[in-house]
């Protein structure tokens, strides 16, 4: 097998792993400083990519919809956490899973009951449908190039936010201990609804991001919402570090198995988890005993 | 539970005779498995139509095994298709391939169960919490997966067809059990069998430790359990019921369908359970005959029926967090006093 394919589909598995690294980083920091795991965070991945193809349908504008719905599954995702996860903290850990994976249902049966259960025509725009060269050797599509730049350049501002201004100090005080950060004179309630706000406005990005290259359908939130898991259990929960590299791992593990054993595609990272765990049981970057 | 079930019993003891309702309730409390097996032989007549009985038997049994896991040992699962798509594709494919025996078929499928819980416990019991139901969820699906691609045993896609309606042999007859009713009757024995096996188990000092995991792990722990083989063999219990709701399940359709191993089979079980009650007997069955009926009724209406599922779901995580079961036990209590 030439060495340009097996660096070609390096190339791809890298922009899946960053699909897998955006989603992640919502779950995680999410996770990290609510403690819920949100089931319903494929859901609203696929619920940004039908409002990018709304958007693109009204306006015919790529890039107005890249901006725009984030800001719209974002102002869903501060509606969700007031209206009823809120109601939910103090109790049991296990109920704000229970409640979001419940809110998936109707998030899925939504979107079957106003644009069907069939797939949505979604093209990348005019000025990324062209593969480039790359090293002489090979075209990559321009589409996957310009997702793996985009999800670096959230990545960075994510950064930049959660390190260098007041609020993201704050955030990252309250994932330590939230009760001290209390203490201090922060109402962190308001802190825990921007960061489910956040955690969704990221899930929406990627449903935008990733409609061009999967197709556009109520259920595509299922596998991804799976295998996020997975990549958070392997990165770590709670860790953005990890959610990065693992997101990538995973990228590449599959892409590679495409490559050489297609029918282990959908397997190996589960493998590869397993293997992970046996290892280190709380993950690559994760704390021990964090919330068990 | 039982602790409350218990307390519960007492209360009403102290007000004996006040209402029909609050009597009705204290007589399920007092034995509760009597009861069941007793509505249980009434049920199919009730019901609009006998399959639907058989049906929620069959789910009745599968949230049951589950709730040994969420209910009585307080560990969130969202990957119980796993046993129960291995149980009913174990018994479809004995069936198909190896001899055609009922028994020897659920057995099979048992024991699969058993060992997959064995295999997969081992790996998720290391973690705890969400950590724990994300675990479970993603072997779940890593044995979706293995079953779409195996097509020479699974099907695949297509599902496992055509599996025998082998007639049940006892010693000296051979019974056709494919009636509806009498089919019904053959399920109802294994559940009756597992709840008196569970009713067992649960009450033995075992079943304390479990009850006092669930409770606070910690503790039981510094009582000198070994917590995570206590967790272990809960979690072995639960798989071994669930592939034989998954065998009866093969035997009932004749045919295995891929999703039994997806995870929306794993989020009915939790739903079902929860809609129920966790932790109690009659629980899962009321859970499984709610959503049954209502998937029943709905789907009749409208192809989007999950929405009011989904809806009915979430107001019950959000008000009735205890379940139709928990809420009836409440407000019996809350009449009282």
């Amino acid at each position: 097998m030439d060495w340009s394919v097996i660096v070609m589909q390096l190339f791809t598995g890298l922009s899946l792993g960053m699909l897998y690294v955006l989603l992640a980083l919502g779950l995680s920091i999410i996770f990290g400083l609510l403690t819920v795991v949100n089931f319903a965070h494929g859901a609203m991945f696929m619920w940004g990519a039908y409002a990018g193809v709304s958007i693109v349908a009204m306006t015919g504008n790529f890039w107005l919809a890249l901006i725009a719905a984030p800001l719209v599954m974002g102002g869903y995702g501060l509606i969700v956490e007031k209206g009823v996860i809120r109601p939910l903290y103090g109790r049991d850990i296990n109920y704000p899973l229970l409640l979001t994976f419940g809110l998936q249902f109707i998030m899925v049966e939504i979107i079957r009951i106003f644009w069907g259960t069939s797939d949505q025509p979604f093209t990348a725009p005019e000025l990324l449908s062209m593969p480039v060269e790359l090293f002489g050797v090979f075209y990559f599509p321009s589409y996957r190039l310009f997702l793996i730049g985009m999800t670096i350049a959230i990545c960075i501002v994510l950064w930049f936010f959660l390190e260098k201004t007041n609020l993201g100090l704050i955030i990252r005080a309250g994932t330590r201990d939230a009760l001290m950060v209390r203490a201090l004179g922060i109402d962190m309630g308001r802190i825990w609804w921007i960061v489910f706000g956040i955690g969704a406005g990221l899930a929406g990005i990627a449903g935008v991001l990733a409609s061009p290259i999967t197709s556009v359908y109520p259920e595509m939130g299922i596998p991804m919402l799976v295998q996020c898991f997975v990549v958070v259990v392997v990165g770590g929960m709670g860790s953005l570090k990890g959610a990065i590299v693992a997101g990538i791992i995973m990228g590449e593990a599959s892409a590679l198995t495409t490559l050489f054993y297609p029918p282990m595609a959908d397997i190996v990272i589960f493998l590869v988890m397993a293997v992970v765990l046996l290892i280190r049981p709380s993950g690559l970057f994760g704390r021990a005993g964090l919330l068990e | 539970m039982v602790d409350t079930e218990t307390a519960t019993v007492e209360t009403h003891k102290e007000a004996a005779g006040q209402g029909l309702w609050s009597k009705v309730v204290e007589l399920f409390s007092k034995h509760p498995l009597l009861f069941i097996i007793a509505f249980f032989i009434v049920f199919p007549f009730v019901v609009p139509y006998k399959a639907l009985a058989t049906q929620i038997i069959i789910w009745g049994l599968f949230a049951l095994g589950y709730n040994v896991c969420l209910g009585y040992t307080g560990m969130l699962s969202f990957g119980h298709a796993a046993y129960f798509g291995v149980g009913a594709y174990t018994t479809g494919i004995v069936l198909i391939r190896l001899w055609e025996n009922v028994w020897f078929g659920l057995l099979s499928g048992l024991v699969m169960g058993a060992v997959t819980a064995i295999i997969l416990g081992y790996l998720c019991i290391k973690r705890r919490g969400i950590y724990f139901a994300m675990l479970t969820l993603a072997f779940a699906q890593l044995l979706y997966f293995i079953a779409f691609q195996w097509v020479d045993l699974t099907g695949g896609d297509n599902g496992l067809r055509n599996i025998p309606a082998v007639p049940l042999t006892l010693p000296g007859i051979s019974i056709d059990i494919y009636d509806p009713l009498r089919f019904y009757f053959f399920v109802l024995f294994f559940v009756v069998l597992a709840l008196l096996v569970l009713n067992r188990i649960l009450q033995s000092p075992f079943g304390h430790v479990l009850q006092a995991v669930r409770e606070n792990e910690p503790r039981a722990r510094s009582c000198g359990y070994e917590t995570s083989n206590v967790r272990w063999l809960a979690f072995i219990l639960s798989g071994t019921i669930s592939g034989l709701a998954g065998g009866l399940y093969a035997l009932y359709l004749h045919f295995v369908g891929i999703e039994s191993l997806y995870w929306i089979t794993s989020g009915q079980v939790v739903m079902i359970t929860l809609l129920g009650g966790m932790g109690s007997f009659i629980g899962p069955f009321i859970g499984a005959g709610v959503f049954l009926f209502l998937e029943d009724v709905l789907s009749a209406l409208t192809a989007n029926w999950m929405i009011f599922l989904g809806i009915i779901f979430v107001l019950c995580v959000l008000f009735f967090p205890s379940g139709v079961w928990g809420t009836i036990k409440e407000l019996a209590t809350r009449k009282k006093s």
